[in-house]
């Protein structure tokens, strides 16, 4: 007969797991509980509403690039909270795009067989990498936008497109009739160009025959637009800025403040995305790159062919932590004043309202929900590159 | 193919001695060869060449042009540092940092106190340099003291203990050099533990432990650091009595500590990952405990393969202090912000003058660390490769 060891209950290994979670969720209650009166407390002698009652009411405050209408005498402060938003979106958008191009650009030229370029782009790594990036976004915006030429002496390239202090004015498109056919075409062409890719992936599979894809995927997409326009003229007028004594009237601006934090942002991430970049290629075993030389792939054939698809494999994860930071670092605008969430709703609606819990919470809330948007989309991504039959 | 003589006698000739290696042929070895090799190799080799040396020239030049050259090294205000007749390209304008250069470093800190600041730096320097130098003696009592006795000391020292005689310095006087590193110094010292204590959280077998963990590290990891600020410094003034309204500089350090611990929490999950599930297992069956099993086993091991890590989240943390500018704190890089718009030094190059100050700074600090990541890395993986 076996002996039990008998067991105090202090020692009893379950029940202190449940004491000591008790604890601790009683900890965290109180420390709540706590936070929450003393804030309606506090709200309460600075008489500050609570709720989202100040969602409808008027902002009164301008915004100096709306992608959305928005106007300071009828617009909410629901609508700021969206044109804030949008900013956000666009310049956390086109910074991902600019970042991953130069990042695989600078990443593999840090593996090239050049020596001078594979030092160039580590010593930007380098140098990049250890600059905090409010700094360089102040640089850009201070001591290099902000030194352009007054309006008067603006740069001027191809005669309509001026670069001063105040930003930078294209020439403003304005479609005009047919331009609807025109964008149909373009369209049309694009996806007849991308199932031919397709098909001819496909033939190249089974056959092994090898297409023009390139020319005929240029032809494509060109052909149906040069067609319509041949039929129906130039269906886009151009409106031209003009130079005034102290202005410059027409056309579209580009804003410094969106200037300096695209291109800081750009560069910044580049120089992570790169490590990420050369950490990937690098983990793919020399073996695959001697037997694409073996079997006769040139290196640029090799590198796009063989190496890049396994090397995507590594990359996408951090690749995506980079992507969730450049958003995240979006929010440094408001150290330059472009208007993006943090700015526009917890610069000026919070300075207005005062409604400090409401306001932090939402933008929180915001960065949070794009977190984990993101981290989705980039998950399914790396299933979809996945080999077959290796799925994580 | 060696052969005895008289092995094979019929053979018509067999050389005894080896032919003198002939040269390898020209440009292949020395300096063209290494040029053909690695500048010269291919067309697009080539222009790719030319193109990076004509940048790195024109930036090299003009870094130089701008540092060195046409800089302006004396004068008492700005127009030492505008354009003249004589001096058309002015670089920078070294006389304005020497003037600030006291402000950049200790901001506002009243100057017969500022041996204080001194001592402090010296103090942290000390630290630093035995937990950092891995065969320094001791360094178990470097770690009390620098978690323990530093932190305790520096409050003393910079914030005054009118008891010994040290007159209080209120925290709105701090700036420049002064405040970044306390805020990076702090960041480090409360998010270690924190961060500790929060991976083994959410490695725990208690549900409760383990998802309260989870939250805070992925809420916190998944806002931006601004966010995190503006509600250590709008919002957590609300969440405590009036009476005991943390002061500005207080209120950045809570959320850069606190942001900076949930980083430090994955970082350290990472290394208590990596280390095999038989040391768990031995240290059980050793009949330890939770901590002593982690105090003693585990955590020494998982530390010390996260070094490298370790040191890069400081890089990134010790950049992130720059966004308490943002909240109204004067680190350096708000003073450098507040002097270069000071009407008595305002020039065009005062700007590029004062950044080109703040990046040194940062870069020679971030710099340092990363080489000493790396080092260590290297240190770690010879061992490794060694078993």
């Amino acid at each position: 007969m076996t002996v039990r060891p008998t067991r105090s209950l202090l020692t009893n290994p379950i029940l202190r797991s449940i004491v000591y979670q008790v604890l601790l969720c009683a900890a965290v209650g109180l420390l709540a509980y706590a936070a929450i009166s003393n804030a309606a407390e506090n709200l309460a002698r600075a008489r500050i509403a609570t709720g989202f009652g100040f969602w409808n009411t008027t902002a009164g405050f301008d915004i100096s690039q709306t992608l959305i209408d928005y106007s300071s005498q009828s617009s909410t402060y629901g609508r700021a909270f969206w044109v804030g938003l949008l900013n956000t979106l666009l310049v956390a958008g086109l910074g991902i795009v600019g970042a991953t191009v130069l990042g695989f650009v600078i990443g593999i030229a840090r593996l090239s067989r050049n020596w001078l370029v594979a030092k160039a782009a580590a010593g930007y790594v380098e140098l990049i990498r250890n600059l905090p990036l409010l700094l360089q976004l102040l640089f850009w915006y201070n001591a290099v936008l902000k030194a352009l030429p007054e309006t008067r002496d603006s740069f001027v390239l191809a005669g309509s497109i001026f670069l001063n202090n105040r930003g930078l004015v294209l020439p403003r498109a304005i479609p005009q009739d047919g331009s609807s056919a025109l964008a149909l075409a373009l369209i049309g062409g694009i996806v007849a160009a991308l199932l031919y890719r397709t098909w001819a992936r496909r033939r190249q599979a089974q056959t092994g025959q090898s297409s023009p894809v390139l020319v005929v995927g240029v032809a494509l997409t060109i052909l149906p637009a040069l067609v319509v326009l041949l039929l129906k003229g130039f269906p886009v007028t151009f409106e031209l800025p003009e130079r005034g004594r102290f202005n410059i009237t027409g056309g579209t601006e580009a804003l410094p403040e969106f200037a300096a934090l695209l291109f800081g942002l750009v560069i910044y991430t580049a120089a992570f995305i790169a490590e990420v970049v050369r950490a990937g290629i690098q983990a793919v075993p020399t073996g695959q790159i001697e037997a694409a030389h073996a079997l006769g792939l040139r290196r640029n054939l090799a590198l796009r062919l063989i190496v890049l698809p396994q090397a995507m494999r590594v990359i996408v994860p951090p690749l995506t932590s980079q992507y969730l930071n450049l958003v995240k670092n979006s929010s440094l605008a408001v150290a330059i004043g472009y208007p993006d969430l943090v700015q526009v709703f917890t610069g000026t609606v919070l300075n207005q309202t005062g409604q400090a819990v409401e306001v932090v919470a939402l933008t929180m809330a915001v960065y949070l929900v794009i977190s984990l948007v993101t981290s989705l989309a980039m998950n399914l991504y790396n299933r979809l590159i996945a080999p077959v039959g290796e799925h994580p | 193919m060696t052969m005895a003589d008289g092995a094979r006698v019929d053979t018509a000739f067999v050389r005894g001695a080896y032919i003198a290696s002939r040269p390898p042929p020209p440009g292949t070895t020395g300096l063209r060869g290494w040029l053909r090799a690695n500048l010269f190799a291919s067309p697009f080799n080539a222009v790719l060449t030319v193109l990076a040396l004509a940048f790195v020239v024109w930036l090299g030049t003009s870094v130089f042009d701008f540092l060195i050259r046409n800089a302006v090294w004396s004068g008492s205000d700005r127009t030492a540092c505008l354009a003249s007749e004589q001096h058309r390209q002015v670089g920078a304008c070294w006389p304005f940092v020497w003037e600030r250069l006291n402000y950049f470093i200790y901001g506002s800190y009243p100057i017969p106190q500022r041996w204080r600041v001194n001592l402090f730096f010296m103090m942290l320097a000390c630290g630093v340099t035995w937990l950092l130098w891995l065969d320094a003696p001791r360094r178990d009592l470097g770690a009390g003291y620098f978690f323990i006795v530093l932190p305790i000391c520096s409050f003393i020292l910079l914030h005054g203990a009118p008891l010994i005689g040290l007159g209080a310095v209120d925290t709105s006087l701090w700036g420049g050099a002064l405040v970044t590193i306390v805020v990076a110094a702090v960041g480090i010292v409360v998010s270690l533990p924190l961060g500790i204590l929060l991976a083994l959280g959410r490695r725990s077998r208690m549900p409760a432990v383990r998802i309260i963990s989870v939250i805070v590290i992925e809420f916190v990891r998944g806002v931006p650091l601004i966010t995190v600020l503006f509600m250590a410094s709008v919002m957590l003034p609300l969440f405590v009595s009036e009476d005991w309204s943390p002061d500005k500089l207080l209120r950045a350090l809570i959320g850069i500590a606190l942001f900076a611990s949930a980083y430090m929490a994955e970082v350290v999950r990472a290394g208590l990952q990596a280390i095999p599930r038989g040391q768990y297992e031995a240290a059980t069956a050793l009949g330890l405990k939770f901590w002593p099993r982690m105090g003693l086993v585990i955590l020494p091991q998982a530390l010390r393969v996260t070094i490298p890590n370790i040191v890069n989240t400081t890089i990134g943390l010790f950049k992130d202090t720059t966004l308490v500018f943002i909240v109204g704190i004067f680190d350096l890089l708000r003073t450098i912000e507040a002097a270069r718009i000071d009407p008595k030094w305002a020039t065009p190059v005062t700007s590029p003058t004062g950044y080109a100050v703040a990046a040194l700074f940062y870069f020679v600090f971030c710099y340092s660390m990363s080489r000493y990541a790396k080092h260590m890395e290297l240190r770690l993986s010879a061992g490794r490769e060694r078993r």
